[in-house]
Parts: C-alpha cells; sequence; structure tokens
C-alpha cells in the first residue's frame, strides 16, 4: 500500500454547557504523510498526539474536516454511504470492546461474513475454520466474550477483521489494554500476520515490536508528523531529539 | 434446603399469619352470597385480561418510540417527548383517565370507553416504559457502536443485530415490573365505569355487603396474571444471560 496524506485537519468541538462556551480543539493540524509502497506502517507518538484520530480517519470511521487521504492513489470518500462501503473492504481493530458480548466468538467471526458480505452461514463457517486453526482459537470458539481473556479476545477481534479478506488492517494500539503476558500473544499472532504479507497501519506503544515489523515509522505529535523514515534509520539514526527522547524513554520503561 | 422447598416454606408460614388474623377478628364469612356473583368475577377478570394484554402491547410500542426520541438530537423531538414523559409520570393515573374520558375523548367523538381506557393506559404505562428502554439503550458502549460500524453495518443492522439484543436484557426485569403495576392499574378503569375486574368486586361487595369475600377473590385473581408474568420474565432474563464483556 502506498499511504498519500495530504493537509490534514481534524477538530472536535465540544458543546457549550452550563456557564462554559462550547470549546473546539485542533486534533490534526495540516499532517502531511506519504510513504512508499510498504506492508506495514507504525504510528507512534506521545497520548493525546493525534495517532488514533489519524487512524480513525484512514479507517473510513470519521470524515476529516479538511485535507484528503489517498491509499494507491484511490482517494477516500467524503459521503457516509461510500465509507460504509470503504469500511466494508478493510478491517479495523480497536483498543478494546471489538468483539459483541451477546455473541460467541464464532457468531463475532460470522456476523460480518453472513450480515455485510451476503455468505451463507455454512460459506461463512467454512470460511473461519482455517483461520481459527491456525492462530489456536478453535476451542475457543464457542465461548462469549466474558469467558475469553483479554488476549484471545483481541485475537477474536483481528481474525473478525481478517476473515472479510480486507485490502488492509487498521490496528488502533491493539495490546495497550492487555497485562503484558498478554500482549506477547496478541504481538505474535500480528508478527505472523505481517511475514505472511498482510497489509496494516499500527498505532502501538511497543517500540521494540514496532521496530521489528514496520516498513515505515511516523512520529505524530500536535496534530503533525515530526518524524517520519524507514524502520531501521528511524530508530538507529532518528535526528530529531524530541523523538530520540521519546524512543529513549518508552525504550527504557 | 431445594429452592422450592424454600418457597413452599415462606409461603405456608406467610399463608398461616394471616389465617391467624382473620381466627383472631372472628371474622363471620359468607362465601355462599358472594358464590352466587361468580360470573360477574370471571365476566370482569377476562376483560382486565383482555384490556391488560391490549394496554402493555400499545405501552411497549409506545414506551419504544418515546425511548428514541428521547435520544434524538433534534431539540424539538427530544423536547416533546421528554415533556409526555414528564407529564405523565408527574400526574394520578386517575386525573389522566377523567380528562382522558370526559374532555379529550368527548372532543374528538371517541365514546367507546374500551378504547379510551385502553389508551390513557397505555399511554400512562408508556411513560413508565420510555424511560426504561432510554436507559437500556444508553447502556450499550460507544466502543459498540463503533465496532458496528468498522465491520460495515448499516444503523439499521446496528440496531437490529447489536444494540436491542443488549438492550431486551438490560431492560427485561424492569419493563417486566412496569407490566405487571400496569395489570394492577387498570384497576382504576372502573372510574369510568369499565366494568373490569375491581369494577365487578365492587358491585358484588355493594350486593352482599360481604366485602372481604368480594375483595380476596380480586388479590388472587390479579396473582394470578402477574405471578406468570414474573415467571416468564425470569425465563427469558436466563435465556438472555449473558456476562458483560
Amino acid at each position: 500500500m502506498k499511504l498519500d496524506v495530504r493537509d490534514l485537519v481534524q477538530r472536535f468541538t465540544t458543546p457549550a454547557a452550563a456557564g462554559r462556551p462550547a470549546t473546539t480543539a485542533t486534533v490534526l493540524d495540516g499532517l502531511n504523510l506519504a510513504t512508499g509502497d510498504i506492508t506495514a506502517l507504525v504510528l507512534v507518538g506521545p497520548s493525546g498526539g493525534g495517532k488514533s484520530t489519524l487512524l480513525r480517519i484512514l479507517a473510513g470511521l470519521d470524515l476529516p474536516a479538511a485535507g484528503s487521504v489517498a491509499f494507491d492513489d484511490e482517494p477516500l470518500p467524503h459521503d457516509e454511504a461510500g465509507l460504509r462501503r470503504y469500511r466494508r473492504t478493510v478491517g479495523t481493530v480497536f483498543q478494546a470492546y471489538n468483539l459483541f458480548p451477546h455473541l460467541t466468538a464464532m457468531d463475532n467471526l460470522l456476523l460480518p461474513l453472513v450480515n455485510v458480505h451476503g455468505l451463507s452461514p455454512a460459506a461463512a463457517a467454512d470460511r473461519v475454520r482455517e483461520p481459527l486453526d491456525r492462530f489456536r482459537l478453535t476451542e475457543h470458539a464457542h465461548k462469549r466474550p466474558a469467558e475469553l481473556s483479554g488476549g484471545q479476545k483481541q485475537r477474536i477481534a483481528i481474525l473478525r477483521a481478517l476473515v472479510i479478506q480486507p485490502r488492509r488492517l487498521f490496528l488502533d494500539e491493539p495490546t495497550s489494554a492487555l497485562d503484558p503476558e498478554m500482549r506477547s500473544e496478541v504481538l505474535e499472532m500480528i508478527g505472523e500476520l505481517r511475514a505472511a504479507g498482510t497489509q496494516f497501519v499500527l498505532v502501538t506503544h511497543e517500540m521494540a515490536f514496532a521496530r521489528r515489523v514496520a516498513d515505515e515509522v511516523a512520529f505524530i505529535a500536535d496534530g503533525r508528523v515530526l518524524a517520519h523514515d524507514r524502520s531501521l534509520p528511524f530508530f538507529t539514526a532518528q535526528p530529531h531529539p524530541r523523538v530520540r527522547a521519546f524512543l529513549a524513554g518508552a525504550l527504557a520503561s | 434446603m431445594p429452592r422450592w422447598l424454600a418457597h413452599l416454606i415462606v409461603v405456608a408460614l406467610f399463608a398461616a399469619g394471616i389465617a391467624l388474623a382473620f381466627w383472631r377478628v372472628g371474622y363471620a364469612w359468607n362465601w355462599a352470597g358472594v358464590w352466587d356473583y361468580r360470573q360477574k368475577f370471571v365476566q370482569g377478570w377476562l376483560t382486565t385480561v383482555g384490556l391488560s394484554l391490549a394496554a402493555l402491547v400499545a405501552s411497549i410500542a409506545i414506551g419504544g418510540g418515546a425511548a428514541f426520541m428521547l435520544r434524538s438530537r433534534r431539540p424539538l423531538v427530544e423536547a416533546a417527548a421528554r415533556t409526555y414523559v414528564e407529564l405523565i409520570r408527574g400526574t394520578p393515573l386517575l386525573v389522566q383517565l377523567l380528562i382522558g374520558f370526559y374532555v379529550v375523548a368527548s372532543a374528538v367523538g371517541l365514546e367507546n370507553r374500551y378504547v379510551v381506557g385502553v389508551a390513557v393506559l397505555a399511554l400512562f404505562s408508556g411513560a413508565y416504559m420510555a424511560e426504561i428502554i432510554r436507559g437500556g439503550l444508553d447502556a450499550i458502549p460507544k466502543a459498540q457502536l463503533d465496532s458496528a460500524r468498522a465491520i460495515g453495518l448499516t444503523p439499521d443492522q446496528t440496531l437490529r443485530l447489536v444494540v436491542l439484543p443488549q438492550a431486551v436484557r438490560i431492560v427485561l426485569p424492569a419493563v417486566a415490573g412496569q407490566l405487571v403495576s400496569l395489570i394492577k392499574d387498570s384497576s382504576l378503569l372502573s372510574v369510568i365505569a369499565i366494568s373490569e375486574f375491581t369494577l365487578a368486586a365492587q358491585e358484588v361487595n355493594s350486593f352482599t355487603y360481604s366485602t372481604l369475600e368480594s375483595y380476596l377473590p380480586l388479590a388472587a385473581g390479579y396473582l394470578a396474571l402477574t405471578l406468570p408474568l414474573a415467571a416468564v420474565s425470569r425465563w427469558l432474563e436466563r435465556r438472555f444471560r449473558y456476562e458483560a464483556a
């Protein structure tokens, strides 16, 4: 995938309440980012810097206030109906609460296949059998989310995004809500996908992992890209002092 | 101890207490006089069942509609629903029935008191239902709606496949409680001369002067409706049970 983001602006308005006027925060402030033709892009940076806001726009969940986004020279639609069609071609995984709690893991996987992509229940079940097995989740398929560990839930959520055979995945801090021992199983799964050539954009605070899977890394702060490079020079020859300090702090913690 | 045995013991103790109270008062029973009017009780009870069923279905529809209006982003729609809910919940059903029947229904030329009764009862219960259902809809985390959008569900599908199945489970106990109230509140329809169960008991009482013999069957008749409703509600709750993730 080749991503081209130009002059992207996003603002959030908090409506006026008792004794307080409406306030507008600029979260993306004319962000520009052009990548090569790569498999994995990783977005890093401080919390509140705009990474997740950017990812939501890339995933077609939010419309930007201004600016444009194109994947492989194909611009993202500007209307909700177009965006919904676009969302059906990509997969998105959030930090937590991806799965629907009233459905089993299996039914969570089947829901988009049957209700969005029009597969018959039997064909959908066929489609998920092999991936469930490959990621050692078959024995958990009949369980409700409450019976699954945090790591299992995230792996099912990634699988749900994957079985629709998306053009690419968007992963928004998929391990941030997990205990350390569960992070590795989720990161391992993402690593396997990377090895299999699945394209994705990942927002993460896991710097060692970012360095391992990313083709390119962008550092986002204050609604702009402060640094952007191929993975190796980004981590080993970072010229920007603020980014260097961030990386040193993240790797130390 | 099995649960059924525990229930049996509690009910037996309670019944014994009531029986003891009657024995101490030395009440002179006259069931024979009331028995002659059994047909009246049956008719009244059936009318109450019919009125309650109709009002029950209508109140869920009204409550559901008003719940979505309460959540509307359009100020006028939200204000209309809010006004309806607070006006109905803040005034006695008795007043609503009298105004509904003698003023509103007369003004629009609606003469069927049964239709008016069901309508007022459904509007009354619907206001409570609206707040219950709104609470259930609000309880679905925003993250779930994001996930639904992310997999490409339409707003309709999100409502049908994600929101409603979860909201039903959340509101079920409160809705069942409201329906029990509705059945008992239907006794007030006697004030607009609908010959339902309570009016039947009042009439039998005035014929026989056997007050308790007239009103005890009333209690039993309402329990015969509300206890199965509570049982169905518990069964549905078990069916929809799952832990929140």
